[in-house]
């Protein structure tokens, strides 16, 4: 099929950037989305032009390197798809397609579709954690865990910290993405420990890093290629009031 | 060149015990003092680096991605093994020893291998503690699955995520020591080449791959944990990223590199859709617990999968080993496809793919319990194929996936350069010639939550404070103005040929005749190869831009740069192991029913060689594997 792309090109953190118009004709239905832009970047590279940079890794769907928007969706259509699962028999002959990066203040652009999400890791930095050192541990069986608060925890524990959420929001908000690892290790016997301590130092590091406040319009949860629910947000806000509340 | 591997006297189940009350201890005050690199923050460079920190050394870590979290062990989906024996079906200590020596083909160290197994159980507890949610029964405690290659339960999982859960883990605990001020990250740079002062090592140099700043890094030694060499196949099942450069270029400075030929073809992969194919997408080897694998009895069968009745069709695997069945381990399951396939029985419309079918499982568990099992990978399955597994088979193919070959390390995992050590899928040396299913996780975690936090401390201990020296050190000056000439030459080129097609041709090269089968003329025939292509690629690549950007093309072509080096290393180790063992399998060497034939006499070694310049041969140097506790047999899973 033949496609017409606009892609977002800013040559670096200072540049204003632009949208620019580039034509493919060639497209398989079973290229991946990544891969049409392999194959935009090669015809690219062979006519001497700066290929689109653009953040990618396992192209499976885990890593959370990629971070495409795409026709104004962060990961495009497909629901609880990465845009590396995306695959082009989404697509048909003819179609123009708006590729941007993600886009927030605390994801600030390094050049064309890549930006930097180093604020997360300063996020979790701060009390992403459950302090177990080395060789501290008891036997593993020791904590008998209900497989319910299991999977509960694992359904949080599954975010790929992408940055979707915060793309999404039109607030810029973390709530999404601090809320599923407050709410992992908080849903475990082994994280009650440190849970009113997390809570507050994550929520106050969130917003010193610029990102926004949470007013339930839950394009996070529809966006989340892991389907991280909403509710979480729910548990943090109730963790977090009760932490103020018992902390002097 | 000194191959001593240093293993402990005495018993094996006491070596290890032994070794760590032997080894010399730095006091908690002075392990500040100390700093280490470590290159690399998967499961094992980021385990590393959080218990590094935890005991008081100054950390530096560096990696490619923006984020730790991110190293391509995130990808891990089946699970990690532990001999903790929760089943009470028989497991133990030395069942997992002897399981993993067996399923390595008798090409690994027995030492090494019976302390993974020891420290096995550790690994579980700690990742517990940390918070990894494993798979648990009803009644709150954990579950285990089953794996190629064993016949115990043993394999701890969470869901179809064990790897993305347990990186998670070190992660969480490297971030805390981030936060301490332990640790400081390096994200988004490249390790370019290695410092060695005085015979040690002492530094990196690195490209930052936003601004191309080339500059080098002084500690008190170098760890590297920078994962496998999967890709020189180009088509893999690694991430995009995953390369040789930081192994290879410390074998150019004197590291030995052992077994290169040693890799790894994964039997359940989604088979190649076409050109436009980067890389591909493994299928849990779980799926193998339920899952029957077929291709029809004969040739011409050309019936949609569902329309072939059962006595048409040839369940290969149970048919030839019975007591294995679909759970043989890789090595076996990944040539029986391909002499399926090579047999014109192959399936899909490239004639490269069998079946791998679910539905007996469905039909005695219910759609449910699979959904619970295999939920995520089915679904994943749907995404890139377009079909759904609950109703058609899936098609699979092998595919690249791990590499057992790496840089040579002693019992504590250091490098044949002093203060060069080397953890988890870069180094060699746990799985001898195959891997079992589970094992990568473990022995990443291995290393670096519980062997080099000893042995570093050790090598410290022994060889006393280093000489203080800094970046303007001649040696720096000297390796980074040979990184900033071979990058600035890759610029200069401006050919007609991007890096990734060579890289694609390269993979074509290797994948037929360093791929599951390997015979002499084909290897010959990759050796002349080779060389061609690598002159092709340095006279004719096309980079655009400059180096002091963040450039795309020019990360690739230097990764691109290393494989065309290092695949000829890989050729010259299979062509000169004439055997067959594991992963490597020399037609020329098997039975008549196609099963490996293994030369113990003349290659029961680890080959260790030596860079003596690029285009001049290397020297093979060999360690003898001594067997004391474990019988060699025949491999057998009928
Ligand atoms: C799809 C898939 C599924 C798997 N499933 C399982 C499983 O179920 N069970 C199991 O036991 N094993 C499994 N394995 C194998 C296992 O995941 C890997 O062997 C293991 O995770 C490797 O860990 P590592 O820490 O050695 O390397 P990696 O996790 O690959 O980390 C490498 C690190 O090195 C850095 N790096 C690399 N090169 C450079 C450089 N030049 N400069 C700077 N930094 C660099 C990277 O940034 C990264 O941080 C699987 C592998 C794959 C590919
Ligand atoms: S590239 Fe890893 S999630 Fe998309």
């Amino acid at each position: 099929m033949k496609l017409t792309l606009h892609i977002w090109r800013q040559k670096n953190v200072h540049d204003q950037g632009r949208m620019v118009t580039y034509k493919l004709d060639d497209v398989s239905p079973d290229m991946s989305f990544l891969e049409m832009l392999d194959v935009l970047n090669e015809e690219l590279i062979s006519k001497r032009e700066d290929p689109v940079a653009f953040e990618h890794d396992c192209r499976e769907g885990i890593c959370g390197c990629c971070s495409l928007t795409v026709d104004g969706i962060a990961h495009g259509p497909e629901r609880a798809t990465t845009v590396c699962q995306l695959h082009m028999r989404h697509y048909s002959d003819g179609d123009e397609i708006y590729i941007e990066p993600f886009r927030a203040r605390a994801f600030p652009v390094i050049k064309d579709l890549v930006v930097d999400r180093g604020s997360f890791e300063r996020v979790i930095q701060s009390g992403g954690f459950i302090s177990a050192r080395t060789g501290s541990a008891p036997d593993a069986n020791s904590i008998p865990i209900g497989k319910d608060e299991a999977e509960t925890a694992f359904d949080a524990a599954a975010c790929i910290g992408c940055g979707a959420c915060v793309a999404a929001c039109k607030n810029s908000s973390a709530m999404l993405f601090v809320a599923a690892k407050v709410s992992h290790l908080g849903n475990l016997p082994q994280g009650q420990v440190e849970r009113q301590e997390r809570v507050l130092n994550m929520v106050a590091k969130m917003d010193e890093e610029g990102f926004g406040g949470c007013t339930n319009y839950y394009e996070c949860e529809a966006v989340c290629p892991k389907q991280i629910p909403v509710k979480f947000i729910a548990q943090m806000n109730r963790d977090y009031l009760k932490a103020v509340a018992t902390s002097d | 060149m000194n191959l001593d591997a240093k293993i402990p006297s005495g018993p094996i189940a006491e070596k290890w015990d032994k070794h760590r009350f032997d080894i010399k201890l730095i006091n908690p005050a002075n392990k500040r003092k100390y700093k280490v690199i470590i290159v690399g923050t998967g499961l094992a460079g980021g385990s590393a680096a959080a218990t590094l920190a935890e005991l008081g050394y100054q950390v530096e870590a560096f990696f490619y991605q923006d984020s730790a979290r991110r190293a391509h062990s995130i990808a891990a989906q089946g699970g990690i093994n532990a001999a903790k024996n929760y089943q009470n079906d028989g497991d133990s200590v030395y069942r997992l020893f002897y399981d993993t020596v067996k399923g390595g083909d008798y090409r690994s160290r027995e030492a090494n291998v019976y302390r993974l197994s020891q420290v096995s159980a550790s690994i579980i507890d700690q990742c517990v503690a940390q918070g990894v949610p494993f798979a648990r029964e009803y009644g709150g405690y954990l579950d285990n699955r089953s794996f190629g290659g064993a016949q115990v339960s043993r394999t701890f999982y969470a869901r179809g995520q064990t790897g993305q859960q347990l990186l998670l883990g070190a992660y969480s605990s490297l971030s805390r020591q981030v936060g301490l001020g332990n640790v400081r990250m390096h994200p988004r740079t490249e390790m370019h080449d290695l410092i060695v002062i005085d015979g040690k090592a002492r530094g990196i140099v690195t490209r930052n791959l936003v601004t191309g700043k080339v500059e080098s890094h002084i500690a008190d030694s170098v760890i590297l944990a920078t994962g496998g060499y999967g890709n020189v196949f180009y088509l893999s099942t690694n991430a995009i990223g995953c390369n040789v450069t930081a192994a290879y270029r410390a074998y150019k400075r004197g590291a030995a590199f052992a077994n290169p030929c040693f890799t790894q073809i994964h039997p359940t992969c989604i088979p190649v859709a076409g050109d436009h194919q980067s890389k591909l997408t493994l299928m849990s080897e779980s799926l193998r617990n339920d899952g029957r694998i077929w291709v029809p009895k004969s040739a011409d069968d050309k019936r949609a999968p569902n329309d072939i009745p059962e006595s048409d069709r040839d369940y290969y695997l149970e048919r030839k080993y019975p007591s294995f069945g679909n759970l043989t381990p890789r090595d076996i399951a990944s040539r029986s496809a391909k002499q399926v396939c090579d047999e014109g029985r192959g399936i899909g419309h490239t004639g490269y793919g069998v079946y791998l079918d679910f539905k007996d499982a469905i039909n005695r568990l219910g759609k449910d319990k699979i959904e619970e099992r295999y939920g995520n990978l089915f679904e994943m399955y749907e995404r890139i194929t377009g079909e759904n597994p609950y109703e058609v088979p899936m098609r699979i193919y092998p595919a690249s996936h791990y590499t057992m070959g790496g840089l040579w390390v002693d019992y504590n995992l250091m490098s044949t350069i002093p203060g060069l050590h080397v953890l988890g899928e870069a180094n060699f040396s746990d799985h001898g010639a195959n891997r079992l299913g589970a094992s990568a996780l473990m022995q990443g975690l291995a290393d670096g939550y519980f062997v080099i936090p000893y042995t570093l401390g050790h090598y410290y201990a022994a060889e006393g404070k280093p000489e203080p020296i800094d970046t303007d050190h001649p040696e720096c000056k000297r390796v980074e103005a040979e990184v900033n000439e071979k990058l600035n030459k890759l610029l200069s080129i401006n050919g007609n040929r991007t890096a990734v097609s060579i890289h694609r041709e390269l993979g074509n090269i290797m994948w037929e005749h360093c791929g599951m089968a390997r015979n002499e003329a084909g290897l010959m025939k990759a050796l002349e190869r080779i060389p061609e292509l690598r002159q092709e690629f340095w006279e004719n690549v096309n980079i655009t831009g400059e180096n002091e950007d963040y450039n795309i093309a020019l990360e690739r072509a230097g990764r691109v740069a290393d494989f065309l080096e290092f695949s000829e290393l890989m050729v010259r180790d299979a062509l000169e192991r004439k055997e067959s063992c594991g992963g490597h399998f020399r037609e020329e060497y098997q039975t008549e029913e196609g099963e490996a034939v293994r030369n113990d006499d003349d290659y029961c070694h680890v080959s260790a060689w030596e860079f003596k310049g690029v285009d001049t041969p290397p020297v093979m140097h060999k360690e003898p594997l001594v067997y004391e506790n474990v019988k060699l047999t025949t491999r057998s899973y009928k």
